[in-house]
């Protein structure tokens, strides 16, 4: 192979995801303060739903005892099957549409939305074996779901998102409005 | 009894029973060729004297007037005046009826036969072809005719039906001779004697002639099936038998030149990490500059002086991914090549303009295949074994010993979920894939080489940084670490094809 250039040996070389993938945000689902999350939409245009770092699941040392995809009684997204190259067969999520709940052992309960538009191709079994992946890796290995908008909506979707800057600015601002004297 | 004719002393195998037939077609405005073919007389450009003579002798007998068929251009009327019995005066005013005649356009080839077929046709074809200087051996003449002229076939032959069958019981439509064979028959020899070539082969000439009275928007298929279809009594409500005098003749369109596929084969390099192996175009719009198979089709392109190509690769590589080794087999259909046979020794040379034209790639063991070489390389794609190197990064530092261990594994199977980076565009699966084995070499704390051998299909990146856990096992899981893959090279693709050419 070539000679090696010296590579950032520290942790903060660019991972797979900052290379190929971009962060979008949705903040306060359906008005509940810091349940955000964020989906991380490649260059091809498919998103993965998973838990902005902020999300309540993932603080105060919060442990996960259930986490269910059957969200009503006719449906459940474990039955989601995708068949062949333009995936028929999906099931097709709206902005607010439920992909499951998690349940942790303080009895504290949360909704998982899909936050965009588009057809529903798979959603994590890992998680359901392994919970533990949802608080280590919420990015990664503990992702949510993986949605494919329309082609027509690719690039549409991202008007109702938040940017990374953007939704830095808003968590800045919780944290202010937290410390500020009552 | 069959008559033979003093003059040319060739055989036209009409015989007494033919005359009828030969009669009512005159008389409906066919020309000689065309009589023939409903005699199933194989025509040839020689023998209308002798139908002139054998239609003047019937005319003699049943005291007819109209005798007289059109006739080709070349041909002289004095010759025309020994075929006639009687004195000069009968032959000059014949003579001008005959002329008359003479532009009378067939009711059933529209001229195809007559004037748009003989030595001034083929000398217009042959001079096409030389202007576009192909290359070849041997060439086969092909011509498409406007749909109009199966209906007036078809209404000729209800026309004369009843006699085709008095003359034999087993004359059936398909016996007759179409009209597209006799038209080869007659210039394929011409034009092949034009272009000093012979018979048939990798090289189409295409003829084709227009009607624009009846340019119709059904295709000729559409046409033959409904002629076969309809009853006799049906068609004859709606078509006059025999068919109309035309007013005019078929127009000839401009030739058009086809030399069957030309197929060339070899492996390639690929040293550039910032090359595609198509042309990267999003919405019209190229996002990266050339590419793998451009590279190499330029200089083919012109050594064939070929129109296009279709590539095809046992396998491909990312765009980031460099092909060391062998390289990769590859083949290529060339489109219309005006030039269809190199040497070795311009195989060659043609070799090493494509490896001077560029350091991004290189090609070698390139020589002309079959057609069957394009499905070989699907056969490369799919089955053999490919050999890689990967620069891994992990994120907790390492030592020696801790990576050692990989150098055991042998064939590991892995299930991958198609790679997110590519479900866009496949269905959704899970493959179940061989890494058949590993051995690594020691770089940093952060960092080390990983060969691999694995199985035909096997996604190297996804198994490096797992993809979302969607590749198990995969090397985070292994290593027990967050793991990257910075770099990777094909170091071999295990097929034995195409041979190679020793430089």
């Amino acid at each position: 192979m070539d000679c090696v250039e010296q590579k950032d040996t520290e942790a903060n070389a660019p991972s797979v995801v900052d290379r190929y993938y971009t962060r979008w945000y949705r903040a306060d689902l359906k008005g509940k303060t810091c349940e955000d999350h964020c989906i991380l939409q490649h260059s091809n245009r498919i998103c993965v739903i998973t838990l902005a770092h902020t999300h309540p699941i993932l603080q105060d040392g919060r442990i996960i005892k259930s986490i269910n995809y059957q969200i009503s009684n006719g449906c459940s997204r474990l039955n989601n099957k995708v068949s062949g190259k333009s995936k028929r067969g999906g099931q097709f999520l709206t902005d607010f549409a439920p992909l499951c709940r998690i349940t942790c052992t303080d009895e504290t309960e949360y909704t998982i939305y899909s936050c965009i538009r588009g057809r529903l191709l798979e959603v994590n079994e890992n998680i359901l074996e392994t919970p533990n992946l949802l608080l280590e890796k919420p990015s990664t290995e503990g992702y949510i779901a993986v949605i494919l908008p329309k082609f027509e909506e690719s690039k549409s979707i991202t008007e109702n998102l938040l940017s990374r800057e953007e939704f830095e600015s808003i968590v800045a601002k919780r944290t202010v409005d937290q410390s500020q004297p009552t | 009894m069959s008559l033979h004719l003093l003059q040319s002393g060739v055989m036209l195998p009409l015989k007494e029973k033919d005359k009828p037939i030969v009669q009512k077609l005159l008389s409906a405005g066919c020309c000689a060729r065309c009589v023939l073919r409903f005699c199933c007389v194989s025509v040839q450009a020689d023998t209308l004297n002798e139908l002139q003579a054998f239609i003047k002798s019937t005319d003699e007998n049943n005291k007819s007037h109209d005798a007289a068929v059109s006739e080709p251009p070349e041909d002289p009327p004095s010759k025309r005046a020994k075929l006639e019995a009687g004195p000069s005066e009968e032959d000059a005013a014949a003579a001008v009826k005959l002329k008359d005649e003479e532009s009378r356009v067939c009711v059933v080839c529209l001229g195809i036969l007559q004037d748009l077929c003989g030595p001034a046709q083929a000398l217009k074809v042959s001079e096409t072809v030389k202007a576009e200087k192909y290359e070849f051996d041997t060439l086969v003449l092909s011509v498409s005719l406007p749909a109009q002229l199966c209906v007036r076939e078809h209404s000729c032959w209800l026309h004369v039906k009843k006699e085709l069958r008095e003359k034999s019981i087993a004359v059936d439509r398909d016996d007759l001779i179409q009209v597209k064979e006799a038209f080869k028959w007659i210039m394929q020899g011409l034009v092949a004697k034009e272009l000093g070539g012979v018979a048939v082969s990798l090289f189409e000439v295409s003829v084709e002639f227009t009607y624009p009275e009846t340019d119709s928007v059904f295709t000729r298929m559409a046409v033959v099936k409904a002629l076969e279809k309809i009853a006799d009594a049906k068609f004859l409500k709606h078509y006059p038998s025999p068919p109309a005098q035309p007013t005019s003749s078929c127009i000839p369109q401009d030739v058009q030149c086809l030399h069957m596929s030309v197929f060339v084969a070899g492996r390639y390099n690929k040293f550039c990490r910032s090359l595609p192996q198509t042309p990267w175009v999003i919405d019209g719009e190229r996002r990266m500059e050339s590419s793998v198979e451009e590279l190499i089709a330029a200089p083919v392109l012109s050594s064939f002086r070929s129109d296009g190509f279709n590539f095809s690769s046992s396998g491909r590589e990312d765009v980031d991914v460099r092909t060391l080794g062998n390289g990769r087999p590859f083949a290529m259909e060339l489109l219309n090549p005006h030039r269809s046979r190199l040497s070795r020794a311009e195989m060659k040379q043609l070799q090493e303009t494509i490896n001077k034209s560029s350091d991004k790639i290189r090609v070698r063991d390139l020589q002309i295949v079959t057609r069957e070489a394009m499905s070989r390389m699907k056969e490369g794609e799919e089955e053999k074994t490919k050999s890689y190197t990967a620069l891994i990064w992990t994120l907790k530092p390492i030592q020696r010993e801790d990576i050692t261990f990989i150098d055991d594994i042998k064939d590991l199977t892995l299930d991958q979920k198609t790679p997110l980076r590519v479900l866009h565009r496949r269905a959704l699966a899970v493959r179940q894939r061989v890494i058949h084995s590993m051995n690594t070499r020691f770089l940093d704390s952060h960092h080390f080489y990983l060969g691999l051998k694995t199985q035909a299909g096997t996604y190297i990146k996804e198994f490096v940084h797992g993809d979302f856990g969607r590749t198990k096992p995969n090397l985070c899981e292994l290593l027990r670490t967050d793991t990257d893959i910075l770099e990777l090279d094909v170091e071999s693709v295990d097929v034995d094809w195409p041979p190679s050419i020793p430089e």
